[in-house]
């Protein structure tokens, strides 16, 4: 492979990596005010359907993109309407939404399948986009992976740099502490569940009208993008910035599995296509052995010099969940 | 209010089944459809004929054991997401041993009683898998569950095209089918094998058995309402929990097991046909109640069967049984979350039930 197709392979897996930014980020905002929206798969779905129905029929990218987060932030906000005022699980009806949407999707997307739709207009930033290397990396893209970009960033400093993002972190971890220093718990787990959800929303619109152009039902490849982004919030520890490491980390993965097929003849292409998915929920293992109980017995019996250095190694790696984490808060 | 607490459940049944129907009569409308005609023909698509209707029984079995399985866990309080993969695992060990042993001397009740019995290991393995991921790794079963649902997907689609492969090319067709004489034996013409069907029954029942009259039910269910408290009452949560992984991925690799000796004969990517996650919504609809599970698992599988034919006659996509499914459940939940805000707030009147 040549150094220009390797630049452009990498430009491609950044290009990818933009819904899965939207809909990583999305989520980690939503978990970090302590509710679970585990209705991302079949939002996406839904999500990339209608905005692509919408789209086509009123020629308008924007109303498409609108259409998405609308619905990204609807189911969102069923989720958190079930669990903190009807008393509900939200892993049973985020997961009764996440299939349920997914049929909807290929349900009322059955007239749109394989219809030609507008796309999203291809950007080169000037000037910028002319810089050998960082310019077809990072400044030839469309405005959706611009924002990703941006979004990484902002996400990062609005959850620690802010005091908004500091309240944000308090009702994840500490609702009852937050709400006696004024903090309107509720409110604000409704406010960043409809925010994360639009986000998780966004990613479908990225992919039926940019990454991947159009509506093919059940094989448009999208489903278990949703599964990918939920096991990337923990692999990122709710950091975005962590996240978002995840997500393109999974979209090189993918983009290897492409690549090296030539290389792999004894190996099935449909095998390679599939083989990110498992590996990405497997990292979970690496961030989560370090709080098994067992780990730290072993530990205890090493010598000294070996302890240190693995417990440093797994340190680096391990993830806590905010301590209120799917519990709902009653507000008295 | 005079009403008993009987007819006050029977009326939010009631009130969320509608619920449900009318959701999904505007899905219908918006799609430019029928409702009348969608529902009129899922009803004959399910027991129209006795084709159809055994049909119905065919798809039930799978579904059957897969929720008796899912009910284990969930008496443990765990999401076995992973089940669609131990239903996969379970298909591939029935393939395996029936490969292996299929030009052999044994008879074949013998064979086709070891191929079920492995597909019965095969899913409880893959369950042990996602029980180890969760009780020493520290991975939340719902991921550990789904890594392997996908790595089940890869490996049954690597056998499927690589080493198992019919003779000439692979195809998403599936395996070289198995001779005759290894099919589960079904009743008359049709699908049916009344030995899947006892299968699937004795099953439930004997989840029903051990999650209502059991002591190893009644811990199975402490450990999963409170694991510390049960922890601290002397209940081995480690064993308890991984037990109910077991148990699960059996129940799921006999589904998988009868789907390939008695359905398909052969193996294909798509032998889970989704019932584990099916089963998971009727899990939850029946609020995880066992003596439930018999009567709702028929009623699924006739939805299934029945939208089969939905793209023929109507031009509308089969995925509305999945619609129709989904907004049942998610209307239950809402309405019993209504409900308990209704009696939290009227407590005079729940005073009277």
């Amino acid at each position: 492979m040549s150094s220009h197709d390797l630049l452009i392979g990498l430009a491609g897996v950044l290009f990818a990596a933009a819904p899965v930014v939207f809909a990583t980020i999305g989520e980690t905002l939503t978990e970090r005010a302590g509710v679970i929206n585990l209705s991302v798969n079949g939002t996406i779905l839904l999500a990339a359907m209608s905005s692509f129905a919408v789209a086509v029929s009123t020629q308008s990218i924007v109303l498409g993109f609108a259409m998405g987060m609308l619905i990204g932030a609807a189911v969102a906000l069923l989720v958190a309407y079930s669990s903190i005022a009807l008393k509900q699980s939200q892993v049973a009806v985020g997961f009764v939404l996440t299939l349920m949407a997914r049929d909807l999707a290929y349900f009322l997307g059955n007239p749109y399948m394989g219809r030609q739709g507008p796309r999203v207009q291809h950007l080169p930033i000037p000037v910028l986009s002319k810089i050998p290397v960082v310019g077809p990396l990072f400044f030839n893209h469309d405005l959706l992976t611009y924002f990703s970009f941006v979004l990484i960033g902002l996400a990062w400093w609005w959850v620690f740099r802010t005091r908004p993002g500091l309240t944000l972190q308090a009702i994840g971890e500490r609702p009852a502490a937050a709400y006696a220093r004024g903090a309107a718990v509720n409110k604000l787990r409704y406010l960043y569940t409809a925010l994360g959800g639009a986000l998780v929303g966004l990613a479908g619109p990225t992919y039926s009208l940019s990454v991947k152009a159009g509506w093919k039902g059940t094989i448009s490849g999208l489903d278990g993008i949703g599964w990918i982004a939920l096991a990337l919030t923990i692999f990122g520890g709710w950091d975005p910035v962590r996240g978002a490491a995840g997500a393109y980390l999974f979209a090189l993965l993918q983009w290897l599995g492409l690549v090296l097929q030539p290389y792999l003849p004894n190996v099935p292409s449909q095998v390679l296509q599939v083989a990110p998915f498992p590996l990405m929920i497997l990292t979970l293992l690496l961030v989560n052995i370090g709080n098994a109980e067992w780990v730290e017995r072993t530990l205890a019996g090493l010598p000294p010099d070996a302890r240190r250095a693995i417990s440093k190694v797994l340190r680096w790696m391990q993830v806590v969940p905010p301590a209120s984490l799917g519990v709902p808060f009653e507000e008295e | 209010m005079i009403t008993s607490r009987w007819t006050q459940s029977l009326l939010f049944v009631l009130l969320a089944i509608l619920v449900a129907l009318l959701f999904t009569s505007a899905v219908l409308l918006m799609a430019g459809a029928s409702p009348v005609a969608a529902y009129w023909y899922i009803l004959k698509g399910a027991f129209g004929s006795w084709t159809k209707i055994a049909d119905v029984a065919v798809a039930w079995v799978p579904l059957l054991l897969a929720t008796s399985g899912l009910l284990m866990t969930f008496a443990a309080g765990l999401w076995n997401i992973g089940i669609e993969g131990q239903i996969v695992l379970g298909a591939i060990f029935t393939t395996w041993v029936l490969r292996v042993l299929q030009h052999s001397t044994l008879s074949p009740a013998v064979i086709l009683f070891l191929a079920i019995a492995a597909g019965a290991i095969g899913g409880a393995l893959w369950a042990t898998l996602a029980g180890v991921l969760k009780v020493y790794g520290g991975v939340n079963e719902i991921f550990g569950g789904l890594g392997l649902d996908f790595v089940a997907v890869a490996l049954i689609l690597w056998l499927i095209f690589g080493p198992w492969k019919r003779p000439g090319i692979g195809s998403m067709s599936g395996t070289e089918p198995f001779p005759q004489q290894l099919w589960l034996p079904t009743l008359g013409q049709s699908r049916l094998s009344l030995w899947a069907l006892l299968l699937g029954l004795v099953s439930i029942g004997m989840v029903y058995f051990l999650l209502s009259g059991t002591y190893f039910g009644l811990k199975l269910k402490a450990v999963g309402k409170n694991p510390r408290a049960a922890y601290l009452l002397g209940i081995p949560t480690t064993r308890y929990l991984m037990s109910a992984f077991l148990l699960s991925g059996l129940f799921a690799g006999l589904a998988g097991a009868v789907q390939v000796t008695a359905v398909y004969h052969r193996l294909i990517p798509a032998i889970s046909s989704g019932y584990g996650w099916l089963g998971l919504m009727v899990s939850m609809l029946i609020n995880f109640q066992p003596a439930w599970a018999a009567p709702v698992t028929l009623f699924f599988a006739a939805l299934n069967i029945g939208s089969i034919q939905l793209p023929i006659v109507l031009k509308l996509d089969s995925s509305l049984s999945g619609v129709l499914q989904g907004a049942l459940v998610l209307s239950f939940l809402l309405m019993s979350g209504v409900r308990q805000r209704w009696a939290h707030r009227h407590p005079q009147e729940a005073e009277h039930e």
